[in-house]
Order: C-alpha cells, then sequence, then structure tokens
C-alpha cells in the first residue's frame, strides 16, 4: 500500500480534509472516503457519465481525476443539489418529467445540467442535448430528461423575474 | 367458494360481456370505462427523491463493517484448458484475504471466470489478479458464426457439434403457398450481436453468519427469489437460509436473473474469509461475459396472391449466443400477421464467446426486422402502399385501431406520398408491427398493512428494475383503499417478503399489481369490520373512497381512514393477497404498432431518426408517467439495435474488440428524435386489474420501423442491422 496523501478541499460547500492513495480516483475518493456514494460508477474510462461532478463549476468525469488533484478545489456532487432537503429545480423537473428509471444516471445528468443552466440559463434544446452528450442512459432515454432540464431553465428564469419584480 | 361474474370488456367502440368465475375473497377485475381515483393519473415515481438526491443505495452503494472487496480473473483466451493456476503470489500480497482458483479448467470464451481474490481494497484485488499465474494450454477456437458451421470448425464443446439441433414449426404448406402466390420476395437478413450494457454492472456483497449457516447476498439482480433458489442449491442451504436483498437495481433488460458467477464468487469468498465481500463487475467483464442479444441470419421467403394478402412465410433463422443457446428468432413469423401457410426453422450456432442471456423480448427484435424489411420489399414489388399491406393481413381488431391512431399521429399518408428530395438528404418513413403476451402470472402473493397512524405499507418480494414497481404498486393499494397515494409506502427487494416472480418477461406488473389489489381488498374488509359498529352499519354497506370509510347509502355517515386505524388493537393490521391464475379475459395478445421517420445523408451514409410513434396496448395503464418512459426506453434500445450496436469480436484473437461504452455505440442526447406515444386502453379483464407489461412490446418493433424508413429513404433494403454508414453507402453503390 502506498502512502496516503492529506488532501484539502470544498466539497458540496463545506471545507473537509481527507486521506487518500495517490492512485485513487476522485470517484472512488468521494465514494469510498467521503461516503457521498450518490456519483456511480458506469465505465470508469468516462465514456458514461454517471460519476460527473463539478469541479470549480466544470463537469469532469471523476473516475478520471485522482483524488489527490482535488487539493483546493470546489467540488459539488449531487449530493449537493438539495439544500435542506429541499429539492434543486432540477431534481424537482426530473421528478415530475419521470426523467429517471434505473437512477444510476441521474447523479451525473443532473450535475451536467447544473453546469449547463449555471453558465447558460437560457439554453436551446440543442444546447441542451448538447451538454448531456457526455452522459449515457439505458433506460428511459434521453427525451424526457432534455424537457426537464428545459423545464427547469424556464424555472429558474421566471423566478428569477419574480424576485426582480419584488424589489 | 366461488362466484359468477359478468364483466364489460374491449376497447372503444368493440365491447362485449365475458362471464368469468372468480374467488369469493377476489375483488371484480375493473372494466371497460370504470373510472377510477388515483390509476391512470400520472404519479410521480415515489422512490424519485432518493434517486435524484443520490441517497438511493445500489449494490454497488453498499457498505458493511470489515466487509472487503472481491475480483475475478477471467480469461483473455477464447479457448483453452488450464493446466495449473499458481496462486501463491496473490496470496503472499499484503491485504489480500482470500484467494481462490474456480473450477472449470476448461475456457469456452475469453472472459470465463478463472479465479478470485478478496483484499481490503478494490485497488488490491486488481493487484493480486495480476499476480495470478496461469498455464493455459491453447486449443483451437471460432467466433464466426459462417466458420463455427464449417465441417473443419475447432469444437466448441469438445464432444459436440458446433450447430445445435433444428427446432421447426409448420402450418399448411409453405411450397404451395409460394407456388400460388401472384408475387414472392426471398432475401436474407442478419443482425448483429447486442449487449444489455446495463448502467449498474452485475455485482454482489455477501455475508455468510456461520454460526446460524446463514447467507445473505445484496445483489443487482431481477429476480430476489430465483437468486435465492440457486444460491440455496448450490450452496446446499435450506431456501430460508439465504436471504436475498435488491434494494435498488440499475437496470437488467433480461441478464441479471438468476445466481450469476459473481454473487457465487462473492459468497465463496465470504465464507472462505468470515466477512462480507463485494465483487462488483468492471465495464468490459459486463460486455464480454454477463450476456448478449443473439445475432441472427434470416433468410425469408414470402408469397401474396394478387389481392395482397399473404400465402407464405418461410423463415431459415440461425443465430450464435456463443456458448449459450436461445438464439431463435421466428416468434414474430408465427404470429404477427396471418398467413395459411408458415414453416420456420431455427438453428443455435455455438462459438468461443460470451453466453447469451435473454434479452427485452428474446428473438423478437430480431424477427420482427427480418420480418418488416421483408414485407416491405414485398409490398414494393405488388405495388401495395405498405400501411395497408400489413392491414390487410392482420385480423386483430385492437392492431387496426392502432394502425390509425398511429398513421393519424404520424402524419403517414403525407409523409408515405411525399416525393423524396433530389439532394444529398433523403427521408423516409416505415411502420412495423409489435406483439407481446405479457398477461402475468399467478404465483406473486402480496401482504397490506396498515399502521395505527393511519399509514399503510405494501411488502411484495418483487423488485424494482427501474419501471417503478414501487410506485404502481402504492397505486393499486391506495386505488382500493380509497387513499392518496403518499399515504401508501410499497417495501420490495427483499426475500423476506412474500414470493413473487422476477422482473422480466413483462411480468412485473400484470404479476404483481392483481396480489397487491387482492390484499387490500382483505385488509379493507378488516378496516370495515372495525369501522361498521361506530357507523352503525354492516361491513357489506361501506366503502372506502377520498381518504374516508363511509356508509354507501349515505356517504354522511362516515369516519376518516386514519381515525379507523386509530382503533386497531395492536400496532398494525394487515391482510395478504395472492395472484390467482387469469381469467378468459378479453384477448390475451397484446399489439402495437411504432412509426419511424428517418432522415439520411446520402453522402456520409448516416442515418438519424428524426420522428417516432408508438401506439401500444398494455390493458389499463396504472401510471401514464412510468409507463411513456418504458416505452421511451424500448424505443431507445431499438434505435440503438438499428443503428449503431454491434458487438465485434477479433476473429484472429477470438476476444472482443469493443468492450467500453465508447467504442460499443450507444445512443446519446443528441441522436434521439421526437418521441411521441400513445396507448390503447383495452379492458382485458384478464386479473382483477387487467393490467399488461410493456418492456418487451415497446421494443419488439422499434428497429424493424427505422430499417423501414431507411428502404424507404433512400429505395434500396438495407438487410443488416446495424445500418451503418457503409453499409448505406454500399446499399447506395448498388442502387
Amino acid at each position: 500500500m502506498s502512502k496516503k496523501t492529506l488532501v484539502e478541499a470544498t466539497i458540496n460547500g463545506e471545507t473537509v480534509e481527507f486521506l487518500c492513495e495517490p492512485r485513487q480516483s476522485l470517484l472512488e475518493t468521494l465514494r469510498d472516503v467521503l461516503e457521498l456514494t450518490g456519483s456511480k460508477e458506469g465505465c470508469l474510462t468516462g465514456d458514461c457519465g454517471a460519476c460527473t461532478v463539478l469541479v470549480d463549476g466544470r463537469p469532469v468525469c471523476s473516475c478520471l481525476m485522482l483524488g489527490v488533484e482535488a487539493q483546493g478545489k470546489n467540488i459539488v456532487t449531487v449530493e449537493g443539489l438539495a439544500i435542506n432537503g429541499v429539492l434543486h429545480v432540477l431534481q424537482n423537473k426530473f421528478l415530475e418529467h419521470a426523467a429517471l428509471q434505473c437512477g444510476i444516471c441521474t447523479p451525473g445528468f443532473l450535475i451536467s445540467a447544473k453546469s449547463l443552466l449555471d453558465r447558460n440559463p437560457k439554453p436551446t434544446e440543442h444546447e441542451v442535448r448538447y451538454a448531456l452528450a457526455g452522459n449515457l442512459c439505458r433506460c428511459t432515454g434521453y427525451d424526457k430528461i432534455v424537457k426537464a432540464v428545459l423545464d427547469a431553465a424556464a424555472d429558474i428564469r421566471s423566478q428569477g423575474e419574480g424576485k426582480a419584480a419584488a424589489r | 367458494m366461488s362466484r359468477r361474474v359478468t364483466l364489460n370488456l374491449g376497447f372503444q367502440g368493440n365491447t362485449r360481456d365475458v362471464t368469468v368465475v372468480i374467488p369469493d375473497d377476489e375483488p371484480t377485475p375493473w372494466q371497460w370505462g370504470e373510472r377510477l381515483s388515483v390509476v391512470g393519473k400520472p404519479t410521480p415515481r415515489v422512490d424519485g427523491p432518493l434517486k435524484a438526491t443520490g441517497a438511493a443505495h445500489y449494490t454497488y452503494d453498499i457498505e458493511l463493517p470489515g466487509m472487503l472487496y472481491g475480483a475475478i480473473l477471467r480469461s483473455p483466451r477464447p479457448h483453452a484448458r488450464i493446466r495449473n493456476i499458481d496462486l501463491s503470489a496473490a496470496e503472499h500480497l499484503d491485504g489480500v484475504r482470500a484467494v481462490l482458483a474456480l473450477e472449470d479448467r476448461e475456457i469456452r470464451f475469453a472472459g470465463q471466470e478463472v479465479a478470485a481474490v478478496a483484499a481490503i481494497s478494490s485497488d488490491l484485488a486488481a493487484d493480486a489478479l495480476k499476480l495470478i499465474k496461469v498455464d493455459y494450454e491453447k486449443m483451437p477456437f471460432v467466433v464466426d458464426m459462417d466458420r463455427a458451421m464449417a465441417d473443419f470448425a475447432p469444437r466448441v464443446f469438445g464432444s459436440g457439434s458446433n450447430v445445435g439441433r433444428t427446432s421447426t414449426s409448420s402450418v399448411g404448406n409453405v411450397a404451395r403457398g409460394l407456388e400460388v402466390a401472384a408475387n414472392t420476395i426471398e432475401a436474407a437478413y442478419t443482425t448483429a450481436v447486442q449487449t444489455h450494457v446495463c448502467l449498474e454492472t452485475h455485482g454482489a456483497v455477501a455475508s455468510f453468519n456461520a454460526a446460524r449457516d446463514q447467507l445473505t447476498v445484496w445483489c443487482s439482480t431481477q429476480g430476489v427469489f430465483s437468486v435465492r433458489d440457486d444460491l440455496a442449491v448450490y450452496f446446499s442451504l435450506p431456501p430460508d437460509n439465504v436471504r436475498v436483498v435488491c434494494e435498488f437495481l440499475g437496470g437488467g433488460f433480461g441478464s441479471k436473473f438468476g445466481a450469476t458467477p459473481e454473487m457465487i464468487v462473492a459468497a465463496r469468498l465470504a465464507g472462505a474469509t468470515g466477512v462480507p465481500v463485494k465483487v462488483m463487475l468492471p465495464r468490459g467483464d459486463e460486455h464480454r461475459s454477463t450476456g448478449n442479444r443473439p445475432n441472427s441470419e434470416q433468410k425469408v421467403k414470402l408469397g401474396v396472391d394478387r389481392d395482397g394478402k399473404l400465402t407464405a412465410i418461410d423463415l431459415v433463422q440461425r443465430g450464435s449466443g456463443g456458448i449459450g443457446g436461445g438464439a431463435g428468432s421466428a416468434g414474430p413469423f408465427k404470429s404477427i400477421y396471418r398467413c395459411a401457410n408458415i414453416r420456420t426453422e431455427e438453428r443455435n450456432i455455438y462459438t468461443n464467446a460470451g453466453p447469451a442471456s435473454p434479452m427485452r423480448a428474446p428473438g423478437w427484435p430480431q424477427g420482427c426486422f427480418a420480418l418488416e424489411l421483408a414485407m416491405d420489399e414485398m409490398a414494393r414489388k405488388a405495388g401495395i402502399d405498405r400501411l395497408e399491406f400489413r392491414r390487410r393481413n392482420s385480423d386483430n381488431p385492437v392492431r387496426a385501431a392502432e394502425y390509425e391512431i398511429g398513421a393519424r399521429a404520424f402524419g403517414w399518408a403525407e409523409k408515405n406520398s411525399s416525393p423524396k428530395s433530389s439532394g444529398a438528404f433523403k427521408r423516409g418513413v416505415g411502420v412495423a408491427s409489435a406483439e407481446w403476451h405479457a398477461v402475468g402470472v399467478p404465483g406473486p402473493e402480496a401482504q397490506v398493512i396498515a399502521h395505527r397512524d393511519g399509514a399503510v405499507e405494501v411488502r411484495v418480494g418483487t423488485q424494482d428494475i427501474g419501471t417503478g414497481t414501487r410506485t404502481i404498486l402504492a397505486i393499486v393499494a391506495a386505488e382500493e383503499l380509497g387513499l392518496p397515494v403518499d399515504r401508501v409506502k410499497s417495501e420490495i427487494g427483499d426475500t423476506r417478503f412474500l414470493f413473487s416472480v422476477p422482473s422480466g418477461g413483462s411480468l412485473s406488473a400484470p404479476s404483481n399489481t392483481p396480489a397487491v389489489r387482492q390484499a387490500a381488498a382483505h385488509l379493507k374488509d378488516k378496516l370495515f369490520r372495525i369501522a361498521a359498529p361506530i357507523l352503525g352499519a354492516e361491513p357489506d354497506d361501506l366503502e372506502a373512497s377520498d381518504g374516508f370509510i363511509r356508509v354507501r347509502t349515505n356517504p354522511s355517515r362516515s369516519l376518516a381512514f386514519a381515525d379507523v386505524c386509530k382503533r386497531i388493537p395492536g400496532d398494525s393490521i394487515s391482510a395478504q393477497g395472492e395472484r390467482v391464475a387469469n381469467y378468459e379475459g378479453f384477448r390475451t395478445d397484446q399489439a402495437g404498432c411504432q412509426f419511424a421517420e428517418v432522415e439520411v445523408d446520402t453522402e456520409t451514409g448516416i442515418v438519424r431518426v428524426t420522428h417516432v410513434v408508438a401506439v401500444h396496448d398494455a390493458g389499463r395503464i396504472i401510471d401514464p408517467l412510468m409507463a411513456r418512459s418504458q416505452v421511451n426506453g424500448g424505443i431507445l434500445m431499438g434505435i440503438g439495435f438499428a443503428l449503431f450496436e454491434n458487438r465485434r469480436m477479433d476473429p484472429m484473437l477470438g476476444i472482443m474488440v469493443n468492450p467500453t461504452m465508447d467504442d460499443y455505440k450507444l445512443l446519446g442526447s443528441l441522436d434521439v428524435p421526437r418521441i411521441d406515444v400513445t396507448f390503447f386502453e383495452v379492458a382485458n379483464g384478464i386479473t382483477n386489474t387487467g393490467v399488461m407489461g410493456l418492456g418487451e412490446v415497446a421494443h419488439v418493433a422499434s428497429a424493424a420501423a427505422v430499417a423501414c424508413a431507411v428502404y424507404d429513404a433512400i429505395g434500396v433494403p438495407v438487410r443488416s442491422l446495424p445500418i451503418t454508414p457503409d453499409r448505406v453507402l454500399a446499399a447506395l453503390g448498388r442502387a
């Protein structure tokens, strides 16, 4: 066994320190060390996107990044989407549109979708499809996922307008 | 103890009365036009929040104290005899707790299990595998179906031929049917091996309690009870000493029935080490070893008379499921279209490749593709509209109605007659017919429990493959008890609950919902007996609706459901229900049809599916949200089968060359067409819920419709799946 390294990172808004082996992927670190099992392993080769997390706001396949590379980074996983038990609008829309079946791909899709909406609050359908092209689903397919993301975007925008009007 | 009831069954404009005898304690089956309160309304998935927050625990997510990580060494050779396995170096690696050589000494495919280890981390387990030295005696192999059939071909099984026994069926006289035909066609169609690619790979966590001789296995399975029975036999344990749990399951599609090798390995390693062991398969192993849909070559002859009626259907088929069987594809030929003369011949060819396992309507998507493309070739030759040709040769009234609905929704008449563009992009449309028989089976039992706080729980030993089983069971219980769905919780995925059947073959919904409805009805009777004296009525005079139990003739006399529960003497009251045998019902078959539109780039050969319309009969729809997801999924897997998916084997090395999720091409979000789904509700009265499964029927016709649309677009049939750009260009070159 190789020597473990101490890493400090912000994960879902909290500063955490953890020990990980140099060869452990970020996905393994999240799941096995930090017990955040929401990020899923589908392939370990960066093809399926089930392990997608945000690293400093950018979507990354956590199976392709080392745990030690998380040093100083700001990481958001699916566990970080709901705040105090209140679901993120994307999560609500996924449920409303029945955009999930077995659910293994869902955390990755949610993170990729969040990354898109953070950057582009008014995506076209094609932009949504493009942003989700790195996530694979074998059950429901993508139609409902795309609709859920577009609907979430519209919701976020109208909330924003509502807030602006209230001011 | 039974009663006779007359049920009004059928569909809009076509109903009839059917008298059936049902057990006394069985609720009367739902009939045509019966208005229900929560059944049929879109209900979001009850376990959705767990899945969408990452809180749902799949097999992969289970961590037990002291748990070890197992890994399996697989043969890199397609055919070999193991002379010797040296485990010593692996055993001496720090952190390794157990190493075992598996008994099979003859390897028949690259990817077969050879040895296994358990270590304190998955990385160490992988390190240990590399230290196992296996001395293979190479043997000749064959992975190509055509070569496997040659006289001099290496034998997959030393003792027998690579060509399995021919399975034939015959109705009427096909030779005569072809003779009298005004038009005939003859063509050969091929399909590639497709793998299941469940997002969650196969895996298990096993724990052996030696003191109690008790084995507990958490696993990714479509059948907790079938796994339990297999493990009980394998380990010579009474079934009661084996508990199998599958709370959440990341897809199966037919590949996860019974105790699969990794479960046995996990259990053996747990037995050897005395602590729990987890074994999850890497993606490559999943592709190579856990099952597939066999390939096929189908030689089809059709004959039609002057009126466009089929006079002959002839199929000579062969397919290879590697070292497994079950490659037949004759199903659709024998039953979708009406014909007096039908002959089919199917043969399994053995090759040195991973074994087949059931995959979403086994044999039917292959058969439907060949049959439907042949139908289009025939229609073109005979000069008949393709939809009209199908109408003339189908005598199923449900499908006839579905053709009309689908054609209207799709705009068939306009799209089919519009001229093809003169440019590089050609549009085309196709239609194909689906069929399945998802009527379910007797066997499952359900328990429904009312707690003193008014909460209701459904317990069944089924599992949710992803389709929404928890949700539909809660809906059915809520309906019977007159409650909103959120008052009912479904507990499934554990052999500690009452028996249920595997979630496959479209069995889950039609087999489990009637047991739950009966159990809920029995529970309702018990609650009525508690409420009756308070309401000053007889139990028979009460009804449950809108969260109240009330006197039917005087609804103002009522008690809230929760208030009745408060009078439960203990903590809870429960009742059981069983799934009884099917009644005669309206129809036992299940029809569907799908229309597809494609755009073919004739310069690159790339095919894009732009629109799919699906019309399906699934009896009574419990939750249209879940049902639609099922259909979408079936279509997408079908488009993948039509255009992309192909397990490729290297004939010189005998290994799969594309065992990833990139090289093995899957549909992505940019490849997905607009999909419109219509459910054609049929009150079939086969069970007390009249529900049919959807998983298979939604997938049967998808690839066929796409292939037919490509033919329409370019005017040349591409008779091999997947329809890759090179095949399209080759077809155009011939044109």
